[in-house]
């Protein structure tokens, strides 16, 4: 460690840092646009120029002659940084009236507006009036720049933080610097698009309104978003997101930086890959079957004509949950071995551990076994060779990976402990000898493939929890429709044991409910699901799990030590 | 402790007047109220107004129905920033954006449009933030006060609607496009910019 003393106040730094990372560490912003944690230093914006100087062991301090980028200079014992002198205020005042010279003053139907770091600096640090005489230079728009983005040229303040992108974290280089001077702009060549599977990031990486993804283009203005703390679910790097939403309807998600999981960035196949949580087809009522329904249809009509006297406005939910539960015990009795519960790798930790709980509290030989985990080809490793070769394994700075779902080690540390091993539905496919099923989906496309719907066939007690319909779901004698992953509120163990916690940003879709609440009702357990509390029960029963005793994961989650790397599941 | 000494030095209290008994009765102050009514009744002067024969001059600052104005090309001017919706305290305007449609040369300039823009009038408290939020006096209050309707649904007021309103005021007289700046842009542009006049042609968002 170094010490560094940024506007008088003494702190410790990393001897690895610039100024800017060490006047973070101090509690002071240096305002910078090209810069980025993860990107090499061009300091082609100069909005960072602070004063640096050196105290010498006397005491006395060595100014530079110049201002220097803070983030290209390296700190040291010693180092003195400055930013807020009046010398380091005219420059950024005068930096930025730069930087605004013939940006176009269209805020107010720019996208950015209200993330925009032009907009937070020139608050900040900037004038309140531009000095230029002349038309501003207008340039045309670009939207051939890639499926997902459109270029708003002359936003640009030529950061290159896109470029470098392309460059460095995808491998991909389609985006270029084209032209000099004051014409420089960002292009493609003509006929390779900006379309990679990291491609979706640039928009993020963009200080500006310059990149903007075709997406998200006009849907919302970003100050009516609520943010939520989420994981993605796409596949087992479990990238740390945020699910922005109004009016219980998502409009985005971003990557939220995570070291421990995935670093700043995540996939487009993750980004734009929510959409079928709005999808029409969703389950959105419960249903019994006409089978074992009409006990239950007489209950609830005696209810309802005693109340209001209209069905509508009768909760569905409490009928079907107590036939579900009084179902499911008389299934156990009458056959443990042959009840069969299907645990999803989409569930959660405490999804999963509040069903197996409340089944093997019932009794001891219920059997519990790993639902499909979708594979789709193999890890596909960033950033790419000039070929579109994989990288060096040590060169590997994303990796968007083949195990699509989020929580498979999760869910396998939960069966492990309740039956001692994990055998997954396929193992089940020849004989089973199942009389009742419990399965749940959450998996966001058809997972019932037609080996599952044949080894399942028209058992005695069909209990089916999904977002989707299926063959499965058509028939279920109980039908229990459950929540998307933005729903949910949880916890998932990513590829590498890395437990991170998820909060649920939108209500269910029509009587949907997300799972937790749905088992917490079903277990007949006191109270309102409440993940964190679920989670600590989890952490204390199961040793395995007890990374999650704590409760609080923090931003960053927790690594679960007894669950070791194993072999990709296939 | 200063800010204690500061309201003991503000704040003055003062003893309530006492009545004498000939306030007590109350009788000079019935006899002057009598007074104040019989001069009215035999003045000879009428108050009252002809309404709706005859209509009040209304001032020029009045709030009244909002109206959407065009541009020169007789599209609406406005540009779907959300900035009335985000200004609104009774949450009554919605509007939902759209891109401009860039292959029609009549939109060709443009790059975002609302693409539906509605205000519900009666649950408005004619404040006038949308105007003072919009910054391209697109939304603007008209004069037009005697608002009535049949239905709810009729108080609803579309994207039509409110280009409707615009085209029956524009010409009254009463209602002027109350500033000329125009062009998106010059609304937070310095004073000397602004009397540039109007943006070069082509791109109308460059002020």
């Amino acid at each position: 460690m170094a010490k560094v003393i940024v506007n008088d106040v003494e702190v410790e730094a990393d001897p690895k840092d610039n100024c800017i990372l060490a006047a973070r560490k101090a509690g002071v912003e240096i305002p910078h646009y090209c810069w980025h944690e993860s990107l090499s230093v061009v300091a082609s914006c100069r909005m960072c120029l602070v004063e640096v100087g050196e105290k010498k062991p006397d005491g006395t301090i060595a100014w530079g002659p110049k201002l220097v980028p803070g983030c290209q200079t390296p700190i040291k014992e010693g180092t003195v940084i400055r930013t807020d002198s009046a010398k380091v205020k005219t420059t950024q005042q005068m930096t930025l009236e730069f930087l605004l010279l013939n940006h176009p003053l269209d805020c107010s139907i720019c996208d950015q507006a209200g993330e925009c770091y032009l907009q937070d600096y020139t608050y900040k640090y900037g004038k309140a009036q531009s000095r230029l005489d002349e038309p501003k230079l207008q340039r045309m728009d670009k939207y051939h720049i890639g499926e997902q983005i459109a270029l708003f040229t002359d936003r640009c303040v030529m950061c290159t933080r896109c470029v470098r992108f392309t460059r460095e974290i995808s491998g991909t280089a389609e985006l270029q610097v084209m032209a000099r001077g004051s014409h420089e702009e960002i292009d493609v060549f003509p006929d390779v698009p900006c379309d990679n599977k990291l491609a979706g990031n640039v928009v993020d990486l963009c200080p500006v309104g310059a990149l903007c993804s075709k997406d998200f283009l006009y849907k919302k203005r970003v100050w009516w978003l609520k943010h939520a703390e989420s994981v993605c679910t796409g596949c087992s790097t479990g990238c740390s997101i945020h699910i922005d939403q109004n009016e219980d309807k998502v409009y985005r998600l971003r990557p939220r930086e995570n070291p421990l999981a995935q670093g700043h960035f995540m996939c487009d196949e993750g980004r734009f890959g929510f959409k079928y949580i709005h999808d029409e087809r969703r389950l959105t009522r419960p249903k019994l079957s006409d089978a074992i329904a009409g006990a239950a249809n007489r209950k609830s009509q005696a209810t309802t004509t005693a109340g209001s006297g209209d069905l509508s406005f009768a909760d569905p939910w409490t009928d079907v949950l107590e036939v579900a539960r009084r179902k499911i015990k008389d299934a156990v009795k009458t056959d443990a071995r042959g009840f069969v519960a299907v645990l999803s790798p989409f569930m959660t930790v405490e999804e999963a551990y509040l069903l197996a709980s409340f089944l093997k509290g019932l009794d001891k030989r219920v059997r519990l076994v790993l639902g499909p985990v979708p594979m789709v080809g193999s890890d596909d490793k960033y950033p790419k060779g000039p070929k579109g070769q994989s990288p060096a394994e040590d060169k590997v700075r994303f990796t968007i990976r083949a195990e699509k779902c989020p929580n498979r080690l999760g869910v396998e540390a939960v069966l492990r402990h309740f039956e001692g091993q994990v055998t997954k539905l396929e193992q089940m496919m020849g004989g089973a000898n199942a009389t009742s099923w419990f399965l749940v989906g959450g998996n966001s496309e058809g997972w019932v493939t037609e080996s599952i719907d044949r080894a399942v066939g028209q058992p005695g007690l069909l209990i089916v929890q999904d977002i989707f319909p299926s063959p499965l779901s058509e028939r279920a004698d109980i039908l229990l429709p459950s929540g998307s992953f933005a729903e949910r509120e949880g916890t998932y163990v990513n590829h590498s044991g890395l437990a991170q916690a998820a909060q649920a940003a939108v209500r269910c879709p029509g009587d949907a409910r997300a799972d937790g609440r749905i088992l917490l009702e079903l277990a007949e357990r006191k109270g309102l699901f409440n993940a964190l509390a679920i989670r600590k029960e989890v952490g204390n029963a199961i040793p395995s799990l007890v990374a999650l005793a704590e409760g609080d994961l923090g931003e960053h989650g927790v690594k679960i030590g007894g669950v070791a790397r194993e072999p990709i599941y296939s | 402790m200063s800010t204690e000494t500061k309201k003991v030095k503000t704040v003055k209290w003062g003893a309530e007047p006492k009545l004498g008994w000939v306030e007590a009765m109350y009788l000079p102050a019935i006899a002057s109220g009598l007074m104040t009514a019989l001069k009215h009744a035999f003045s000879g002067k009428t108050t009252t107004r002809q309404y709706p024969d005859v209509e009040p001059v209304i001032p020029a600052n009045y709030r009244g129905v909002h109206r959407l104005n065009r541009d020169e090309a007789g599209r609406v001017k406005c540009v779907a920033c959300y900035m009335c919706q985000t200004a609104c305290p009774a949450n009554c305007i919605e509007i939902i954006a759209a891109p401009a449609p860039k292959d029609d040369p009549h939109w060709k300039d443009r790059d975002k449009f609302p693409e539906t823009f509605t205000i519900d009038e009666l649950r408005c408290i004619y404040c006038g933030m949308c105007e003072e939020a919009c910054p391209v006096d697109a939304i603007e209050l008209t004069s037009v006060y005697d608002l009535t309707g049949m239905s709810r649904q009729e108080m609803i007021f579309d994207k039509e609607k409110l280009l409707a309103v615009f085209d029956e005021t524009i010409n009254s007289g009463r209602d002027p496009i109350r500033t000329n700046r125009g062009a998106l842009g010059p609304a937070s542009e310095e004073a000397s910019t602004a009397k540039q006049g109007p943006p070069p042609p082509g791109r109308g968002r460059h002020g």
